[in-house]
């Protein structure tokens, strides 16, 4: 039972790495933020920073990559629900 | 699938997965709607305060970064755990849980310091005329602000010492972003207060155990999940916040 | 096994009341929430019939203009929230195990205190009467008139309190629901062979826990207004009234459908059985079922049309509004379909399910014509919209919730109601709904605002105002007769069989009322209506009578724990250390459980 449902899962290596790569994305996302010379470009570097940090939190910590996609399912239909309202508001707000 | 046991449901389920697991991620799939409204609360209502202060005049990017970096290692240490209990080394276990704890109350440690700091915020401004800090924060000001800083001045003082400090009371800013982490600390709370009652539990012979490393689990999704909401806040708050051009 | 210290000996075989609150038997909280809900449903229904006493002709003063405030409040909350919601979730309680063949939900402790949580707000919403005044802004609560500048005294703080103590039981329920269809489904019960009761709750659970969490953030916004002096909704402080209506309504439209796909469930059911035809279309029907549920997120604003959004936004949601017509239109065919060329038995809940095919179709289509925007902006807040919003919940979802408590009535309580009493019962519902609730459109469109309490002679709305008004009267002498027929065919009806309708799903190929065990042996499924297939092949079995199986025991826990939700939503209200001491009574109450093993070793 146990090892059918743990036996996937990655090594505490993977997981040490996986803390590095994203003190590393950290790093690089507060060092982005004072390069002021960026411009609009900051948001879009920003934001495809911290959603790579996301997803490898999910992916690896959370264990969706190797388990049922039925999890997966019920994230991501929260997920990209929870997504779409905000930017439907923002746009109906005229925030952007 | 043979027939169900009498005894028990819970390990023998119509999609061999466990209630209780499929239960979590029902229930963090709903809870991203309740950060997602909370976080387009505070986007919609952002840059629309009538009076300071703004984020600018408030965040400091380094300390949040320390806090946020601690967040980031609670969940590599949470996952160190769960990964020790699996193999059934229950001191390691203990040692990475107790770490995940203690970085979590670090975490609130650090937003309980700026929040405070937040409210007690001062700012000293020049009284002499035409004073650039005067000329930037002057719109930001609320009159009760204005007529105290010409009131220090005309007392003869060079710098005039404004409490510019922000509670949820005070602008729209304060209202939405007390609200978003207030919330999300108190789930990073009530993850502490989860992550700690199972590292005592382990001391029980038998209570924790490789066989029952579902409880851990659980709350490490959870955990994780606290973690992913503060990674999407760090950015879209405090980054974003204090990035001029948003 | 481990024990919790304050582990107090369990009820193993409680008695009496302590039966009913220990109880975490999926039928026992079933009938709790059915009958809880239908008091609800009543006290409710006689607010309406205060209102339309003030109404039924101009310049009326029965009822002074801020009670009346109170009571559409109220009567709306109340019909939504503590009516027709719950007695959804008694339906869904007490069937969807028996359907998909399980012996109990997937957390029956979770279950129970759902039912305890649920009665708890709808405690303090109805206590709000007898501390300083009902709520009074509507059931939707349009921002800024619930703060605390223009609505003193404690009316709104009941009705953000209760509404979140009921959000905390709907959602409890749903995430039990879908763990239960997902993983508690008997051999060979795929879901290409769910019955479509099971699956259109599924839907609305699936729906529950996506939408509930928005109206928890806007109602903590409010509270935090009210309570605690944030800017949320202040346009002082550039707060905008706006977002709460979004907010609300992103909540509210797939609330729509949380109270319209468990009745479209229901008719599903009846309609076959007594058509001696399988459902016409089943993929379809699930199919637009899942549309209709995801389209509901897309659809919001077209409750705001009048708000000025512009025309982007207006047109967007326009067309949004009218795609989603289709789908619901496919069912409709769906059913009319399944009867065509059926052996059709026209008893009480047949005529239930052909009503709501009727009723429910004028409601979808005053629907479609809101969906134009240009022509909303003449209907907006007119008695059209609320002629529109009683053919869809009264002539839709309460319509086919009384047809089914028929249909499943023998497996409730294992007795058959009165057919007679029930035909008369249904011709007088439906004659009288329609006496009530059409001539709205006629007031509507010329001009009647909603949410008035008088008017004046000269507008000329005296007289179908009378109309409606007597068809309330017609409409309670109708409730009475099915009340009538339930309770005493609950006490003396004959004796019903497992299987009185020859019926097609699970719940019918055992006996009535249904063992506490539901299935002595689970069943393995073969066939999509899987025991009418059987019937047909001659495979049917009855289920013998076990003595040995074991069933999760009752607990003291969710009942604890909900207690301690009850006293800290008054506590949070009037008194703080009183909401301290509620949380910390939750607080064992769930550590407790959480100790509590779901069987004791025997």
């Amino acid at each position: 039972m146990i090892n059918e449902e743990t036996a996937n899962h990655p090594t505490p290596k993977t997981y040490v790495s996986t803390a590095l790569i994203l003190s590393v994305l950290t790093a690089i996302e507060v060092g982005i933020f004072y390069i002021t010379s960026l411009g609009y470009w900051m948001i879009p570097i920003l934001a495809i920073l911290s959603i790579g940090k996301f997803a490898l939190v999910v992916m690896v910590y959370m264990h969706l990559k190797y388990e049922t996609k039925l999890f997966t399912i019920f994230f991501l239909s929260g997920l990209f629900l929870a997504t779409a309202v905000v930017f439907a508001l923002m746009f109906l707000f005229k925030s952007f | 699938m043979s027939e169900q046991n009498n005894h028990s449901t819970v390990e023998n389920t119509t999609t061999g997965l466990n209630h209780r697991k499929l239960l979590m991620w029902a229930f963090l799939g709903s809870d991203c709607m309740f950060f997602a409204s909370l976080i387009a609360t505070y986007l919609v209502y952002r840059g629309k305060s009538v009076t300071g202060p703004e984020p600018i005049d408030l965040f400091s990017i380094p300390v949040t970064s320390v806090s946020t970096f601690v967040l980031l290692m609670s969940s590599m240490s949470m996952v160190l755990a769960y990964a020790a209990l699996t193999k059934g080394n229950l001191k390691v276990f203990r040692v990475w849980m107790l770490s995940t704890a203690i970085m979590g109350m670090t975490f609130l440690g650090f937003q309980v310091f700026e929040f405070r700091d937040f409210t007690v915020n001062h700012v000293k401004i020049g009284c002499e005329e035409n004073n650039a800090k005067y000329t930037e924060l002057e719109n930001k000001f609320s009159s009760q602000q204005k007529s105290d800083y010409k009131k220090q001045c005309s007392e003869g003082k060079k710098e005039a010492d404004i409490e510019f400090g922000m509670t949820p009371r005070t602008n729209l800013f304060g209202t939405t972003f007390f609200v978003l982490t207030g919330f999300h600390g108190a789930h990073v709370t009530l993850g502490v207060i989860w992550l700690l009652s199972l590292f005592f539990y382990s001391f029980k012979r038998g209570a924790v155990s490789a066989d029952r490393h579902l409880d851990v689990d659980l709350a490490a999704l959870y955990w994780h999940f606290v973690d992913i909401v503060w990674i999407v806040i760090f950015t879209v708050v405090y980054l974003f916040g204090v990035y001029e051009g948003f | 096994m481990t024990t919790f210290p304050l582990q107090i000996s369990r009820p193993i075989h409680p008695t009496g009341i302590w039966n009913w609150i220990t109880t975490i038997d999926h039928k026992k909280i079933g009938i709790l929430y059915g009958v809880s809900a239908f008091i609800l449903f009543i006290i409710g229904g006689i607010e309406a019939m205060l209102m339309r006493a003030q109404l039924a002709s101009s310049n009326l003063k029965i009822i002074d203009p801020e009670l009346y405030n109170q009571l559409f409040t109220m009567h709306g909350t109340t019909m939504i929230f503590l009516a027709i919601m719950p007695m959804g979730a008694a339906f869904f309680n007490y069937l969807i195990p028996l359907q998909i063949g399980a012996r109990d939900v997937a957390f029956p402790r979770l279950n129970a205190f759902s039912y305890w949580t649920f009665l708890a707000g709808a405690i303090i919403l109805n206590a709000s009467w007898f501390l300083g005044g009902a709520p009074n802004a509507g059931w939707f609560g349009y921002a800024p008139i619930t703060g605390k500048a223009y609505n003193v005294g404690h009316g709104i703080d009941f009705w953000i309190i209760s509404l979140q103590v009921l959000g905390i039981a709907s959602l409890a329920a749903a995430f039990n629901f879908i763990v239960t269809i997902i993983n508690m489904r008997a051999p060979g019960m795929t879901f290409s062979r769910l019955p479509v009761f099971t699956w259109m709750s599924f839907i609305t659970a699936i729906l529950l826990v996506l939408a509930f969490p928005v109206i928890t953030v806007a109602l903590i916004e409010l509270q935090f207004d009210r309570f605690y002096g944030t800017n949320f909704f202040i346009t002082s402080a550039g707060g905008n009234p706006v977002l709460w209506q979004h907010l609300f309504w992103v909540f509210g439209h797939p609330e729509v459908y949380i109270l319209i796909l468990p009745a479209m469930g229901i008719v599903s059911e009846i309609l076959p059985t007594f058509s001696k035809k399988p459902l016409f279309g089943y993929p379809v029907v699930i199919l637009s079922g899942i549309i209709i549920g995801f389209m509901g997120w897309m659809v919001w604003s077209h409750h705001m049309f009048t708000v000025g959004l512009g025309p982007v936004a207006n047109s967007v949601f326009a067309l949004t509004t009218m795609a989603i017509a289709i789908p619901t239109g496919v069912k409709i065919f769906n059913w009319l379909g399944t009867m065509w060329r059926g052996s059709l038995t026209l008893n009480t809940p047949m005529l239930y399910a052909i009503g709501f095919i009727l009723t429910f179709t004028i409601g979808g289509i005053s629907g479609v014509m809101h969906s134009q925007a240009a022509s909303d902006a003449q209907q907006q807040d007119t008695y059209f919209i609320v002629a529109h919003i009683h053919y869809v919940l009264f002539g839709g979802s309460l319509i086919a919730i009384l047809g089914g408590i028929y249909y499943w009535f023998p497996k409730f309580t294992g007795r058959m109601y009165d057919e007679k009493l029930g035909k008369l019962g249904f011709y007088a519902f439906f004659i009288s709904m329609n006496i009530t609730f059409f001539p709205m459109h006629f007031t509507g469109l010329n001009g009647m605002p909603r949410r008035i309490y008088t008017y004046g002679s000269e507008y000329g709305w005296d007289f179908w105002n009378l109309i409606s008004t007597i068809g309330v009267l017609l409409l309670a002498a109708s409730m009475v007769i099915f009340i009538y027929n339930i309770v005493s065919s609950w006490i003396k009806g004959a004796k019903a069989s497992g299987d009185p309708w020859d019926a097609r799903t699970l719940e019918w190929s055992i006996t009535s009322p249904p063992p506490e065990y539901n299935f002595a042996v689970i069943p393995t499924i073969e066939y999509r209506d899987d025991w009418w297939e059987k019937k047909m092949l001659k495979k049917a079995q009855e289920q013998p009578v076990s003595k040995d199986v074991h069933l999760p025991q009752p607990s003291y826990w969710p009942f604890i724990a909900s207690v301690g939700l009850l006293i800290g939503g008054f506590g949070i209200i009037l008194s703080i250390p009183v909401a301290i001491i509620g949380a910390a009574i939750t607080m064992i109450g769930v550590y407790a459980w959480s100790f509590e093993p779901v069987n004791d070793p025997h």
